[in-house]
């Protein structure tokens, strides 16, 4: 199969129960500061909008936000959808504080292993900046 | 007087239900080994003779015929979708509620082995799904033209992305193959939509089943449309659960459906949580449920139920029955060879029909387990946090048991007993503390089959003869 033309488009929000939204605001404005298309949902978003967004843009990647600790139950079944929408091969990240904080510090690795499995392709540190997310994701879609 | 004949053509014995419409009552009953090999009118009007002479209703007086049929086989379907917990979930609901049996379901692309195993299933219908409106057309598409150029000649029913149904029936049907197309069974991510399907895998089973099946003589003696037996089922079990405008309903309901060699459980609830807190995941749940359980009957699964459970838990559960005889040695093992291998064997002794209940009841419990949802504890920010997986029935209001070994078991009860909640596996969603009854008339299936025409009636005369019972 033919590898699919990157296009420099992105889905970003906040997921699930979440209403955490700067964090998501912050990475969708550097997105755009480099050239992105940006399509922004903003908080509480559900599942399904995040993969509604990603056909309508023909996006590159979701990027997930989440802040209060529930991060992973809530990306769970997100690659499944996506697969069923047709988005088999999109790229799948999230980040911030994505599970309870202690968790974060001691079990990392546990963590990173955990969003693998659940089909994402990176999950980020509540540390990250936004601009290593940007060129993460260059570097991922081998663009500059 | 307005009698009217309920005919169940079963894998073993056609059956027959006398009622009279008017006086809500149910005259008699019979039954007759099902004749599907030669010609199934044969077992049909013995059965009428039996019950002719069992109760003497005037044949003259009889004003009309329904009947279901799980003959041959039943309704076998394949279900194919694409990702396991969402498209072809989807379809195999869909499948269920239709009162199909599915005998294999498939994901993501099939490959010339999946091919060769669903020629070998023999199944009635191929439901094709995948995909939601808009979605993936790829693995529909390239699973399409690995069934047209199989050798599967059974309908195939498309059921998947919209967007790609057209050219999947031109795929299929220049391989000349029978083709159906229904809306997507899953139009969108959190949309299932299986009606559309299931209409139209009922009028397959009328269009090609009953004739492929050899029942197309016994649908032109009833002179109406036969409809699957489990199909029956569970129109009865919503008709009891939410009644009619004039009569209401016993409210929300589970039946456990126990046969040689499958168990049904069939639910009629309300979607809810566990509490307001609780984080809900998966497809949305049916409020109409009936899932079928093919490894598990008392007479061809037997040997399943033995091999599952293992002879210690049975003979724990016999002991626990067994009062008077505790302490003493059944040979468990052996008395299920026996009934696996005559399979209309009905017990002769207090330990066999004691033994019979043991199995009915690991049946139960599994089966009850399968269909009902889970809780599982996950750790956040604010600590635990209960997921529900699946549908919650703990405040089910009743449980009905329906079957043989309700009719002809010592204290079934007892059987219903293993599908509540319990305290040993507090996650298992089972009901608490329902209501029970038996369906000592094994008549369940007659009330589904009215349920059309006279559901007012239909439901009367159900809640005069199921006999209610304490756990």
């Amino acid at each position: 199969m033919e590898k699919r033309q990157a296009n420099k488009s992105v889905v970003i929000g906040t997921i699930g129960g979440d209403a955490h939204m700067i964090g998501a605001w912050v990475l969708s404005k550097a997105f755009e500061k480099a050239g992105f298309k940006v399509a922004y949902l903003g908080a509480v978003v559900p599942q399904k909008d995040f993969v509604n967004a990603a056909i309508e843009i023909d996006a590159d990647a979701i990027l997930v936000s989440s802040m209060y600790g529930m991060g992973i139950m809530d990306c769970e079944g997100l690659r499944e959808k996506c697969i069923e929408a047709g988005l088999k091969d999109i790229i799948l990240y999230a980040g911030g504080t994505v599970a309870a904080p202690l968790e974060l510090e001691k079990n990392w690795p546990e963590i990173e292993k955990r969003f693998e499995k659940i089909g994402f392709n990176r999950v980020f540190k509540n540390t990250c900046t936004a601009d290593e997310a940007v060129e993460t994701l260059k570097a991922d879609l081998g663009i500059e | 007087m307005g009698i009217y004949l309920l005919v169940d053509f079963g894998s073993t014995y056609t059956k027959i239900i006398a009622v009279d419409i008017e006086k809500e009552i149910i005259l008699g009953r019979a039954q007759s080994p099902t004749t599907i090999n030669t010609d199934i009118t044969i077992g049909l009007d013995n059965a009428l003779a039996a019950l002719v002479k069992n109760c003497g209703i005037d044949t003259d007086k009889i004003q009309g015929k329904y009947a279901s049929s799980s003959a041959a086989g039943g309704l076998k379907m394949t279900a194919i979708g694409l990702v396991p917990e969402l498209t072809l979930e989807a379809a195999r609901r869909a499948a269920l509620g239709a009162g199909a049996k599915v005998v294999s379901g498939y994901g993501f692309e099939i490959d010339e082995d999946i091919i060769k195993e669903i020629e070998a299933e023999k199944c009635d219908i191929v439901l094709l799904c995948g995909g939601t409106d808009g979605g993936d057309k790829k693995v529909i598409i390239h699973n399409a033209k690995m069934l047209a150029d199989s050798k599967i000649d059974c309908p195939i029913l498309v059921a998947g992305n919209r967007a790609a149904t057209n050219k999947i029936k031109t795929i299929l049907e220049e391989k000349n193959k029978t083709v159906y197309t229904a809306k997507n069974v899953l139009p969108s991510l959190d949309v299932i939509d299986i009606e559309p399907a299931q209409a139209l895998i009922r009028e397959i089973f009328i269009d090609h089943i009953v004739k492929a099946k050899g029942l197309a003589k016994a649908q032109a003696s009833i002179g109406r449309n036969i409809v699957p037996t489990p199909m029956a089922s569970l129109q009865a079990a919503a008709l009891l659960a939410d009644g009619t405008e004039d009569e209401p309903g016993i409210g929300s309901l589970v039946i456990v459906e126990i046969g040689g060699a499958t168990t049904n459980i069939h639910s009629v609830a309300d979607i809810t949580s566990v509490t307001p807190q609780t984080l809900i995941k998966g497809l949305p749940e049916l409020r109409v449920k009936r899932t079928v359980e093919g490894d598990l009957g008392i007479r061809y699964n037997a040997q399943t139920i033995y091999d599952m459970v293992g002879e210690d838990k049975i003979e724990a559960i016999l002991q626990s029955l067994l009062i008077s005889q505790a302490g003493e040695k059944t040979d468990i093992k052996r008395y299920v060879n026996k009934i696996a291998e005559n399979v209309d064997y009905v017990p002769s002794c207090d330990i066999e029909f004691n033994l019979d209940i043991s199995l009915a009841k690991a049946a139960t419990e599994i089966a009850v387990e399968r269909h009902a949802g889970v809780l599982k504890k996950e750790y956040s920010i604010q600590g635990e946090t209960m997921v529900q997986y699946g549908k919650n029935l703990l405040n089910v209001e009743n449980i009905i048991g329906t079957g043989g070994v309700f009719k002809y078991g010592l204290r079934p009860e007892r059987i219903l007993q293993s599908g509540l909640f319990s305290q040993d596996k507090p996650w298992n969603l089972k009901p608490q503390k329902p209501q029970a009854y038996i369906d000592n008339d094994y008549m369940l299936y007659g009330i589904g089959l009215l349920a059309n025409d006279f559901p007012a009636q239909a439901l009367r005369i159900a809640k005069k003869y199921l006999r209610p019972t304490t756990l």
